[in-house]
C-alpha cells in the first residue's frame, strides 16, 4: 500500500463524457481526475447510473470523450488513431458484469479465448493457439475437459472464468473489471475475486475494478473513488475510507449496507432520504445537495473543487473547505 | 506426490486431447445435428431429387416435348405415358414441369439470395454504424418500399426488356428494402450486447466483428425469412410473367402454368393441382429445411 | 405470539422437464409463528422461490408439482384447498407474495392507483361494509408506503425502482394479509434505496403484525430484519434457528460457514475469503447421502451413505452428521 506514489500506470485527466439527446445533455461522467499506479486497484464505487461503467468504457476508449485526457503510461490514448489505439488495446481490457451475455452463444470456450489471440496475431499457427488456450484455462481454473463446450453448458462462475481468460489473452497491464461478481452467488463471487487476487499478484496486473457492493471494493482495492451522479465526490485509500469517510453521501452510503453482524442490529439500518436522479443539464455544484442533511446555500451554484483532508484523502464538499 | 501429480497432469492432457479430438469443424456440427431431424431430412431429399432433376433435364428428357403441341392428346389426365398428364396444348405437363422448375427454382433462389446479401449488409451496417449511415440507408429503404412492386417492376422490364434476368433484377431490387429492415433490427438487438464489446476491446475490426460475432447470431431470423422468401417469390414470378413481365410463352414456368390451367379448372382439375402440390410441396420442403437449419446452427439447441 | 401461521411438513417439489425430474425442494420442514419473520436464504437454485410458490400453489402447472408433504395454514391444508377457496380466500387476501424485480410485475399501462384498486376491489365483498371506499383504502395504502397519495394517477413508469417496489409492497398489504413473502425484494435496487425499502418494509410489519418470510441470499438483510433463519441447500433446509443461533452460536453446518466465509467482511481486514469450492449439485441428479458431501471439508463416510438426521439443541437445528448424537466429537464441542 505504500507504493501509490509509484509512476501511475493510468492518469486521467479532467475526463467528461456527455451524452446528447433531443438537446438535453446527460452529464454522466463530469470532470474526473484520476491515477492508479502500477499493480494497484482503484475500486469505483457508486449506485446505479453514477457513471462509473461510463467512466471505465470512456477510459478504454470503448466510448468516445467528449473532453480530457486518458493518459496511458505517459501517452494521451484519447486523441490516437484507431489503429493505433489497436495497439494499445493490447494492454488494456475490460472483463464484464453479466458473464451471459459477455459471451457469444455460438462459440466454444476454446474459440473465445483464441479470438484476442488471433486477432493480435500473438500464436503462430494452430497448434500455438490451442497450447496457450489451455495455458489460459488452467491459469483460471477451468478444467480442459471444458474446451469444445459452449457458454450455455456452464454456470455463471465458470462463465466469469471465460471472461477472465479472454481478458488475460494477450497480457494486458489494465485490467477495467466492471462489476464481474455482481451477477454470482456468494460463494463462487469469493472464488472469482480470489482468482483475481491471485492474478494480480502472479502478473502485476493493475486494476480498475468498478462496483455498487462496497465489501467487495473494500476488501479488493488499494484506493477507492466515490462517485454521485458522474462526480467524484471522495477519493482516499482503502482503509482510510471506510474508517474515516468524510463526505455526507459516503457516510450515508457506509450506513445503508446490511452487516451480517446482529450486534449490530439495534443500530438500524440508516437510510438516507431521495433517490438518485440523473445529471441531465445540471447546475454547478455538489448533486447530492438535494438528498443531504447538511445542504448550504453554497452548496448549489458553482462548482466545489476536491480538497484533500488528510494525505491522499480528498472530498469535494463545502463542509471540508478551509 | 510427485507421482499423483504426474498422473493428473495426464489424465488432464488426455481429456483435453479427448475433448479436442471429440471438437469437429463447426460446419460438421452443424450438419450432425442436421440430419437428426427428421423433417429436414425428408425436406432435403426431396429438393434434392427436384434440383437434381433440373439440372440433368436435358440429359434425362428430350427438350423439344417442352413445346412440342400435339392437339391429339389435348387435356388428357394422368396417366402411364403422360405421368401427370397433357395440358390443353396435348403437351406433357410433367416434362414442362421439369423444365419449367428451372426457371422456377432459379428466380426463387437467386433473387432471395442476391436480395438478402445486399440488403443484409447494408441492414448491418446500418446498425452497427448507426448516426447518419443509418439513416441514409434507411431512408433510401423507405423510399424503395414506397413504390408498389409491380409498377418497380415494370419500370425495370421497360428498361432492360422482359426476360427472365430482368425479372430477377425487378424482384431482387423490390425485396432488398424489406430484408435489410429485418436484417437492421435483429443486428441492432446484438450490437449492443457485451460481447461486442469485448470483440471491439480486443482490437478487432469493425468488419471481423460484424462477420464473426453479429452475423452468425443473427442468422436465425435471416434462415428462416429466406426460406420463407423463396416460395413466395416463385409465385410473385409467375404473377409477374403473367402480367407478360418475364418469363414468355411457351416457355413453362411453374405458375405460369398454373395461371394457363385455370380456365380448365372444373373439367380438368388435375392441370392446375398437380402442379400447385409441387409448389406447395417445394414451398413447405424450404420452410421445414430453414426451421432445421436454424435449430442445428444455434448450439444451445444442441442435443 | 406464539399461535402457529404456518407449518411445512416434509414439502417436495419436483420440476418434470424432459426425462429426468429436477428436484427443486427435498424435504422441507418450516413453522412460522404469527408476526415472525423468517429469513430464508440460500443460493440460486437452492429452492428457495419454489418453496414460496408452493406455499400459495402457484407452481407452474404443467412442469412443477409438489410430490408429498403438508403446509398448514391457519390450521387448514392448502395442499387439500380447492382452487378456488385458494384464490378467493388465501392468495392476496391472507398469503401475499411481492416478487423480485418491481420493473416487471406492475402492468405499464395501467395507473398505479387502478392496480391497487384491482386488488382490493377484488378482496373487499368479504371485508367492511357499505362505508368501505376503495379510493379511500388505496390513499391510505399508498400513505403508508410513503408515497403521496397524489401519485396515484400516474403509470408505472413514471416511478423510480424504489418507488415501484413501495407500490408492489402497498398492493401485497393491501388486504392486510397474515403472512406476506418477499422474494428477494431488494437485490434490484441500489444500496441506499434498498436501505429505504427495508426500514419501511421491518416498520409496516411491526405495525401490522404480518408475519414474513423474507427470501434473499444476503446475510446482512437476515440480521437487520429476520427474527428466525433458515438456511437451504439443495432443496433441503440444513440449518435454522433465530438470530443468536445462526449469527453467535459456535456449531454450525460445514455450508454454513462457508456463507459466511465468502464475504467480504467490512470491519476485518481478511487477505483471501475462504469460499467452498465447487458447485451446488444438479437437482436433477443429486449425490447420494448428504447432498453437501463433495464440498464438505469434513466429509466422513457416512456422509457419502446416508442424508443426516435433523440434531436440534433448543432452537437450533442443523442436518449435518458432525453433530449426530453418538458421534464422540460431539462431547468435544459442547
Amino acid at each position: 500500500m505504500n507504493n501509490i506514489e509509484q509512476t501511475p500506470l493510468i492518469e486521467v485527466k479532467n475526463l467528461k463524457k456527455y451524452f446528447t439527446k433531443k438537446g438535453s445533455t446527460l452529464h454522466a461522467v463530469d470532470d474526473i481526475n484520476l491515477t492508479i499506479a502500477k499493480g494497484t486497484t482503484l475500486g469505483v464505487v457508486g449506485e446505479s447510473g453514477c457513471g462509473k461503467s461510463t467512466l471505465g468504457r470512456t477510459i478504454l476508449r470503448l466510448l468516445k470523450p467528449t473532453d480530457g485526457q486518458v493518459l496511458f503510461e505517459g501517452q494521451d490514448i484519447t486523441k490516437v488513431s484507431e489503429s493505433q489505439m489497436r495497439k494499445y488495446r493490447q494492454s488494456m481490457q475490460i472483463i464484464f458484469q453479466d458473464p451471459y451475455s459477455s459471451l457469444n452463444p455460438r462459440k466454444s470456450v476454446a474459440d473465445i479465448i483464441a479470438t484476442p489471440l488471433i486477432v493480435n496475431h500473438m500464436c503462430k499457427g494452430k497448434v500455438e493457439v490451442q497450447k496457450r488456450v489451455k495455458e489460459l484455462m488452467d491459469t483460471v481454473g477451468l478444467a480442459s475437459r471444458l474446451y469444445n463446450a459452449y457458454p450455455h453448458e456452464l454456470d455463471g462462475g465458470r462463465r466469469q472464468r471465460i471472461c477472465i481468460a479472454r481478458a488475460l489473452a494477450i497480457n494486458p497491464k489494465f485490467i477495467v473489471c466492471d462489476e464481474p461478481v455482481s451477477a454470482l452467488d456468494v460463494s463462487i463471487q469469493a472464488q472469482i475475486l480470489n482468482l483475481l487476487m491471485d492474478l494480480q499478484e502472479e502478473m502485476g496486473l493493475t486494476y480498475m475494478f468498478i462496483t455498487h457492493d462496497l465489501s467487495v471494493v473494500k476488501h479488493i482495492s488499494t484506493e477507492i473513488m466515490v462517485m454521485y451522479m458522474g462526480h467524484c465526490v471522495e477519493k482516499a485509500p482503502a482503509k482510510e475510507l471506510f474508517e474515516n469517510p468524510q463526505h455526507p453521501y459516503t457516510k450515508a452510503l457506509l450506513s445503508s449496507i446490511p452487516i451480517p453482524d446482529i450486534s449490530m442490529r439495534n443500530k438500524k439500518i440508516q437510510a438516507i432520504r431521495g433517490e438518485v436522479t440523473s445529471p441531465i443539464n445540471p447546475v454547478p455544484g455538489c448533486r447530492f445537495a438535494p438528498r443531504c442533511d447538511f445542504c448550504r446555500e453554497d452548496c448549489v451554484g458553482s462548482t466545489i473543487p476536491l480538497t484533500e483532508v488528510s494525505e491522499n484523502h480528498f472530498v469535494s464538499c463545502r463542509m471540508m473547505e478551509k | 506426490m510427485k507421482m499423483s501429480f504426474r498422473s493428473r497432469k495426464r489424465k488432464e492432457n488426455e481429456e483435453f486431447a479427448n475433448a479436442y479430438a471429440q471438437g469437429h469443424s463447426m460446419a460438421g456440427d452443424i450438419w450432425r445435428r442436421l440430419l437428426r431431424d427428421k423433417s429436414s431430412v425428408v425436406s432435403m431429399g426431396f429438393l434434392c431429387l427436384i434440383v437434381l432433376l433440373a439440372i440433368f433435364a436435358n440429359v434425362l428428357f428430350d427438350e423439344s416435348l417442352v413445346t412440342m403441341q400435339n392437339t391429339a392428346i389435348r387435356n388428357n389426365p394422368p396417366s402411364w405415358e403422360h405421368w401427370f398428364g397433357t395440358d390443353l396444348y396435348g403437351r406433357d405437363i410433367f416434362i414442362r414441369m421439369v423444365f419449367g422448375s428451372r426457371v422456377s427454382l432459379t428466380i426463387g433462389i437467386v433473387t432471395m439470395g442476391v436480395s438478402m446479401i445486399i440488403g443484409g449488409l447494408l441492414g448491418a451496417v446500418a446498425a452497427y454504424f448507426g448516426g447518419k449511415i443509418d439513416g441514409i440507408i434507411m431512408r433510401f429503404t423507405d423510399m424503395f418500399m414506397a413504390i408498389p412492386e409491380t409498377l418497380l417492376a415494370l419500370c425495370v422490364v421497360a428498361a432492360m426488356g422482359a426476360s427472365a434476368v430482368s425479372l430477377i433484377v425487378a424482384m431482387t431490387v423490390a425485396a432488398v428494402p424489406g430484408n435489410c429492415r429485418l436484417v437492421r433490427s435483429t443486428v441492432l438487438s446484438i450490437v449492443d450486447t457485451e460481447y461486442v464489446e469485448a470483440a471491439r476491446a480486443c482490437g478487432m475490426r469493425d468488419i471481423g466483428i460484424i462477420v464473426k460475432e453479429i452475423i452468425p447470431n443473427s442468422l436465425g431470423p435471416i434462415i428462416v425469412v429466406s426460406t420463407q422468401g423463396i416460395a413466395n417469390l416463385m409465385l410473385t414470378a409467375s404473377s409477374l410473367s403473367y402480367l407478360g413481365m418475364g418469363i414468355q410463352p411457351p416457355n413453362p414456368e411453374w405458375g405460369a402454368m398454373i395461371s394457363e390451367a385455370r380456365e380448365f379448372l372444373r373439367s380438368d382439375p388435375y392441370m392446375c393441382i398437380i402442379p400447385g402440390i409441387v409448389i406447395v410441396l417445394t414451398a413447405l420442403s424450404f420452410n421445414l429445411l430453414g426451421d432445421g437449419l436454424r435449430d442445428a446452427m444455434d448450439p444451445r439447441l444442441k442435443d | 405470539m406464539s399461535e402457529k401461521l404456518l407449518e411445512i411438513k416434509d414439502l417436495k417439489v419436483q420440476y418434470k422437464s424432459g426425462d429426468t425430474p429436477v428436484c427443486a425442494v427435498n424435504g422441507v420442514n418450516l413453522t412460522l409463528e404469527k408476526g415472525e419473520t423468517l429469513g430464508l436464504v440460500g443460493e440460486t437454485g437452492a429452492g428457495k422461490t419454489t418453496t414460496a410458490l408452493a406455499i400459495l400453489r402457484l407452481l407452474p402447472e404443467r412442469t412443477g408439482s409438489i410430490e408429498s408433504g403438508s403446509i398448514t395454514f391457519d390450521g387448514k391444508n392448502l395442499l387439500e384447498m380447492p382452487e378456488e377457496e385458494m384464490r378467493t380466500m388465501i392468495r392476496g387476501e391472507k398469503i401475499s407474495m411481492i416478487f423480485q424485480d418491481p420493473m416487471t410485475s406492475l402492468n405499464p399501462v395501467m395507473t398505479v392507483g387502478e392496480q391497487i384498486a384491482e386488488v382490493i376491489s377484488y378482496h373487499s365483498d368479504s371485508k367492511e361494509g357499505e362505508d368501505f371506499s376503495v379510493d379511500k383504502r388505496v390513499d391510505e395504502v399508498l400513505e403508508m408506503v410513503g408515497i403521496p397519495a397524489t401519485r396515484k394517477d400516474e403509470y408505472p413508469h413514471q416511478f423510480s425502482g424504489g418507488m415501484k417496489q413501495r407500490v408492489v409492497i402497498a398492493m401485497a398489504l393491501s388486504c392486510q394479509p397474515e403472512l406476506l413473502i418477499a422474494d428477494e425484494p431488494t437485490t434490484a435496487l441500489d444500496v441506499t434505496i434498498q436501505a429505504q425499502v427495508l426500514s419501511m418494509m421491518s416498520d409496516l410489519r411491526d405495525k401490522l403484525g404480518t408475519a414474513m418470510i423474507m427470501i434473499t441470499h444476503d446475510l446482512g438483510i437476515v440480521a437487520n430484519v429476520c427474527d428466525k433463519v433458515a438456511i437451504m441447500y439443495a432443496g433441503k433446509i440444513i440449518e435454522s434457528g433465530t438470530l443468536e443461533d445462526i449469527f453467535v452460536n459456535e456449531n454450525h453446518h460445514p455450508y454454513t460457514v462457508g456463507l459466511f466465509g465468502a464475504i467480504p467482511n467490512l470491519k476485518v481486514e481478511t487477505k483471501r475469503l475462504s469460499p467452498i469450492d465447487g458447485l451446488m449439485p444438479d437437482p436433477s441428479a443429486l449425490p447420494t447421502g448428504c447432498y453437501f458431501h463433495e464440498r464438505c471439508p469434513h466429509c466422513m463416510d457416512i456422509c457419502k451413505k446416508t442424508y443426516p438426521d435433523v440434531y436440534t439443541e433448543g432452537s437450533h437445528s442443523i442436518a449435518c452428521h458432525l453433530f449426530s448424537k453418538n458421534d464422540p466429537k460431539e462431547e468435544t464441542n459442547e
